[in-house]
This record gives structure tokens, C-alpha cells and sequence, in this order.
């Protein structure tokens, strides 16, 4: 279908509709507040009220609840901006700007690559902003630790900006994009382990926390702040498999998305 | 004259969806061309299919196999190249609005694999044709309505299509800036040599054009320059107010001769020398007409003649 496929001509694309996103977010600044602001309000008032009951099951004593949830709340940041960057496909279709990138001869995959590279970045900007509240909760980064923290952030925005994009596509509402926001996005940051740990939930919860991927980004992010063995991690599995997991997740909303855009008369 | 555009009996339909049970056509058979340099409206009322054609020039739906050529390449098979050879404006605004306009004019370049100074230099050779480079800089949802139109006017030429489609161009326009923009379209197709197919559901814009297609129900009902088409016609139009209008038309029939036809209440006579059969006709019947009505055959008239019925009442059963 792309007979002038190039790839410079891919990148070039690719990169102008992720600056959109970027510049579009600069110039609505409320976005960011509600961005970062909610998931740090959840945290400090959800991780200070539960700190005196929660007790993790295999980690020390001191480790406090405002610690614990600390990665599920960059994740909860991760996952409201992707939610906010691929709501605005629907804001885009309705106000004609996505029509005009349609009819361009551009390949598909870089319409879906240049939003969800633009999302990614926009999520992965703020939740690394988080990683300066490190030092509060104990927890001081190496350079590998960092590294490998960033790699998980981006893989985890990728592929929640991704599922965004694959939901958004097809519907005409941001009402409708709000109803499974609540009934869908959500639960599945409730199951990550960015809450409670899979560890100690009963049965079924504990399948069901298996089966979500979103689980081994969430691991994957614990296992980097620590890095060194950690009885709060021991319990989560390989690094390489929770970072594997997340990558194939990534990879297979990323497919997805673009199969969805290339049904042209569907548009 | 090469054509641009070629549509050799074109019949399309929507699946069946969630809100209709069988499939709804909205084409049927419809055969016509476009040639190079011309400016070519479709003219329709709402519901006659004007908008899925042009939803299918702009690639945005799949025509069947070889229903359909643009520049030779068939529109089903080949839309990457239809892509770049064509300029699409939409009736609604696909500028970003909290995008600059140059901002707005280099995503889209990008888009068609334009970059660096060749497209710098084209967004200020553009936006000096439509009178607007003095704007470059400000925040698109700051212009007018108007403005914002020459926007995306420009949007649409800034890859240098070789044929530029518009989808109602004048839609919420007031009549000033409707007659300012078809000024800025035909200055624009001279200088850049570009062949133009606009669609509208306004007679008068489409009687400025060089030829012009009727859709009515999905058929193509007329197909010529807006002279030619009236010139069919050939006679005057006499439009008649009566009590009865019935009555009095085939009265008329019987008298004069003719077709006269009742079209919403009122007598519609098409005649040679109407200028003489009026003082005749009313002499023929004191006091049975109420008012009297000489006109030169416009495209409503087309319209009437062919379809038998307004072209706004089209538009008001759908």
C-alpha cells in the first residue's frame, strides 16, 4: 500500500505529529496539573492513611506504605497522561485535523507511531519528574538502576498510549472513552500490583493480577528503583521476563493500532 | 483536454450497519470526467450523494475496482499516488487550533515529505497568495472565520496537487467573505495551474463554475457549463400565482399549448418570447392570477426540469 515508503520520509512524519503533541500540551498547562497533581494527591493521602495497616507480606518492617506505592503512582501518572493524549484522537476526528492527516500519503504506522511516540514522551517526561521525590522515601538511584528505571517507564507509556490509541480509535465520544476509562484502564492500574501486592491477594485476584501485563511493567519499575536484591521484590519474578512481557505489550498495541488504521473505508 | 478524474458508471453503497438493515446506495451509475484546468462543481441537495463521492475522491472511502481513475491511477488500487497528487480542503476545519498558522502549514508539509527551506519557502509563497503572511505567526483560533478558511486553502495547495478538492468551501462564510474566498480560488487556480472540483448545495456558487454535475438521489441528473445547461431550456420561465393552480395550468394547456407543470402551488411555464405571452395570459384570465413571474432559466430551473421537483425541497424531504 505505501509505495513511497522512504524512511526518512517515515521519521519525518512520525516526529511532526509527535511535536504536535508536545507543543499542544505546553500550550494547555491545566493538562499538567491534572496529570501530576491527582496521582501525587492519591498518593500522599492514600499512602499516609494506610501506612500505620499495611504490612507487605515478605518485605522489612520499615518499608511504609507511601514507599510501597510510590512506583504505582508513577505508573497512575503514566496512565493518565496516555489516557489524556489518546482521548484527543477522538477530539481530532471531530474537529477534522485527523481527516487531513488521513488523506496524506504518509505510510499508516507512522500516523499511529508519531501520536504514540507524542504521548509517550509527554508520560514518560512527568513520571520521570516523579523520580526526584526518590530521595523522600529512602531510595537513592544508581546510574543502572536509572537507566533501566527510564527503559521501564518508556516501554510501560508505550504500550499504555498504545492501548489508549487501539480504544480511541473507533469511538466517536470522549464519554464513551471516559466509561471504559473507569470500567477498564483503571482496574487493570489496580491489578498491577501498584496497590496492593500480588503476593498477598486471594486466589482468583492473584490470576487475575498474573494475566495482567501491566503487572510485570509495575514489577519491572520496583525491581530498577532497588536494584540490589530487595525482599520487597523478591517475590516478582525474573527482570528479564517483567521487562520482556512489557516489551511484547508495547509491541502488540503498537501492531494493533497500526492494523486498525490501515482499514481505510472504516474511516 | 487529458482528464483528471474519470468515473465510468460508478455504483456505491454502504454496508449494511447498526442503523440501517440493508445496504443504503448512495451512487448509482454514475458516469462523467474532469478535464485539466477546469473547475468543475457537483451540485446536489443534501442526502444526493455529492458528499460520499467526494469521500471516495478523497480516499478516505473505497470505490469498487475501475469505477474510478484519478490522474489514470485507479482509486481502489493505487491511493498513495491519488495522495499525492491531490489537495483536499474539507468543509469542516482540520487546523489545529492552538497551532500557529506556519506551525499548521509545516506538520502538513511534513506530511507530504516536505522539509527545510524548500518548504519554509513555500509556506511564504503560499500564504502570500491567499494575503495572510502577515499572520504566520499568530495562534490559528485568533483569525476569523475567513482567514481560517485561506488557511486551509493553503494547507491544501502547499504540496503543489494538480487537482484540489474543496467540500463546500463557502459553509459558514457570510456572503462578503464567500465572494472574497471564490476570488482568492479562481486567482489560485490561474496561478498555480491547478484543476479544481468543489462540491455545494448553493445554486449561485455553482453557477460561477466552468462545468458543473447534478446529483439528485444518487443519479446524475445534468451534466455541462452552467450556459449550456440553462440554455436547454431554452425559453423564458414564467412562474404564475393562481387560486387554482391546477385548474388554471391545464386551462393554459388548452389555450397556449405547453407544459405548464404545478411545482409547489405555483404554474411553471417554459416559453419562447415570455416577454409577450405574459399581457396575453392575463388578459386570457382577469382576475384568476395573483401575481406573475418573468425570469431567465437558472440552474433551479435545470433542476426543476429534470428532477420535477425544487431543488430546496429536495434538501427539505431528506
Amino acid at each position: 500500500m505505501n509505495t513511497n515508503f522512504s524512511v526518512s520520509y517515515f521519521f519525518l512524519a512520525t516526529f511532526s505529529l509527535a511535536r504536535r503533541e508536545l507543543v499542544r500540551f505546553i500550550r494547555q498547562r491545566s493538562r499538567m496539573i491534572g496529570v501530576i497533581g491527582s496521582p501525587l494527591v492519591f498518593w500522599f493521602l492514600i499512602g499516609s492513611g494506610l501506612s500505620g495497616s499495611f504490612r507487605h507480606p515478605s518485605a522489612p518492617p520499615e518499608m511504609n506504605y507511601l514507599e510501597y506505592f510510590f512506583p504505582g503512582t508513577i505508573v497512575l501518572i503514566i496512565l493518565f497522561t496516555s489516557i489524556f493524549s489518546t482521548m484527543s484522537i477522538i477530539e481530532d476526528r471531530k474537529e477534522g485535523f485527523l481527516q487531513s492527516v488521513i488523506v496524506a500519503p504518509v505510510p499508516r504506522s507512522s500516523i499511529v507511531m508519531g501520536k504514540i511516540l507524542g504521548g509517550t514522551a509527554l508520560a514518560l517526561g512527568q513520571a520521570a519528574l516523579l523520580l526526584i521525590l526518590t530521595p523522600c522515601i529512602g531510595i537513592t538511584l544508581s546510574v543502572t538502576s536509572f537507566l533501566i528505571v527510564i527503559l521501564t517507564l518508556f516501554l510501560i507509556a508505550f504500550g499504555l498510549t498504545g492501548l489508549g490509541f487501539l480504544i480511541a480509535w473507533k469511538m466517536d465520544s470522549t464519554q464513551g472513552f471516559h466509561a471504559i476509562m473507569n470500567l477498564f484502564l483503571i482496574p487493570l492500574w489496580l491489578l498491577s500490583g501498584s496497590l496492593f501486592p500480588a503476593s498477598g491477594a486471594a486466589g482468583w485476584l492473584g490470576t487475575a493480577m498474573m494475566a495482567n501485563p501491566l503487572t510485570y511493567g509495575v514489577a519491572a519499575l520496583r525491581q530498577g528503583l532497588y536494584m540490589a536484591p530487595h525482599t520487597a521484590t523478591s517475590d516478582l519474578g525474573p527482570l528479564a521476563l517483567n521487562l520482556g512481557v512489557t516489551t511484547l505489550f508495547a509491541l502488540v498495541t503498537f501492531a494493533g493500532s497500526s492494523m486498525l488504521v490501515n482499514q481505510r473505508s472504516k474511516s | 483536454m487529458s482528464d483528471v478524474v474519470t468515473l465510468s458508471s460508478l455504483t456505491f453503497s454502504y454496508p449494511p450497519g447498526r442503523k440501517q438493515e440493508s445496504p443504503r446506495i448512495a451512487l448509482n451509475n454514475v458516469s462523467f470526467s474532469i478535464g485539466q484546468g477546469e473547475m468543475f462543481c457537483l451540485l446536489g441537495p443534501n442526502g444526493s450523494g455529492k458528499s460520499t463521492l467526494f469521500r471516495l475522491l478523497s480516499t478516505l472511502l473505497v470505490p469498487p475496482a475501475k469505477a474510478v481513475t484519478i490522474f489514470g491511477f485507479d482509486l481502489k488500487e493505487r491511493p498513495a499516488e491519488i495522495r499525492q497528487t491531490i489537495g483536499i480542503v474539507f468543509q469542516n476545519s482540520s487546523l489545529d487550533k492552538k497551532l500557529t498558522v506556519r506551525e499548521n502549514l509545516l506538520h502538513q508539509g511534513h506530511l507530504y515529505n516536505l522539509r527545510g527551506p524548500a518548504l519554509h519557502g513555500r509556506i511564504d509563497e503560499i500564504l502570500a497568495r491567499v494575503k495572510l503572511l502577515d499572520r504566520a505567526n499568530d495562534i490559528a483560533e485568533t483569525l476569523s472565520g475567513g482567514m481560517q478558511r485561506r488557511v486551509e486553502l493553503a494547507k491544501g495547495l502547499l504540496h503543489h496537487p494538480k487537482l484540489l478538492l474543496l467540500d463546500e468551501p463557502s459553509t459558514g462564510l457570510d456572503p462578503g467573505a464567500r465572494i472574497e474566498f471564490d476570488a482568492y480560488l479562481r486567482e489560485i487556480q490561474a496561478a498555480e495551474g491547478v484543476t479544481i472540483l468543489l462540491t455545494t448545495h448553493i445554486l449561485a456558487e455553482a453557477e460561477r463554475a466552468d462545468r458543473l454535475a447534478i446529483l439528485e438521489a444518487g443519479h446524475l441528473v445534468a451534466l455541462g457549463t452552467p450556459a449550456a445547461l440553462t440554455a436547454e431550456i431554452g425559453a423564458d420561465i414564467v412562474t404564475i400565482d393562481a387560486e387554482n393552480p391546477a385548474e388554471l395550468a391545464a386551462e393554459i394547456r388548452e389555450k397556449f399549448g405547453g407544459a405548464p407543470a404545478v411545482i409547489d402551488a405555483k404554474i411553471h411555464v417554459e416559453r419562447a418570447g415570455g416577454a409577450e405571452f405574459i399581457p396575453a395570459l392575463v388578459g386570457a384570465f382577469p382576475g384568476r392570477i395573483r401575481s406573475v413571474m418573468f425570469s431567465r432559466p437558472t440552474l433551479e430551473d435545470v433542476f426543476i426540469r429534470k428532477t420535477g421537483h425544487q431543488f430546496w425541497n429536495a434538501e427539505a424531504r431528506e
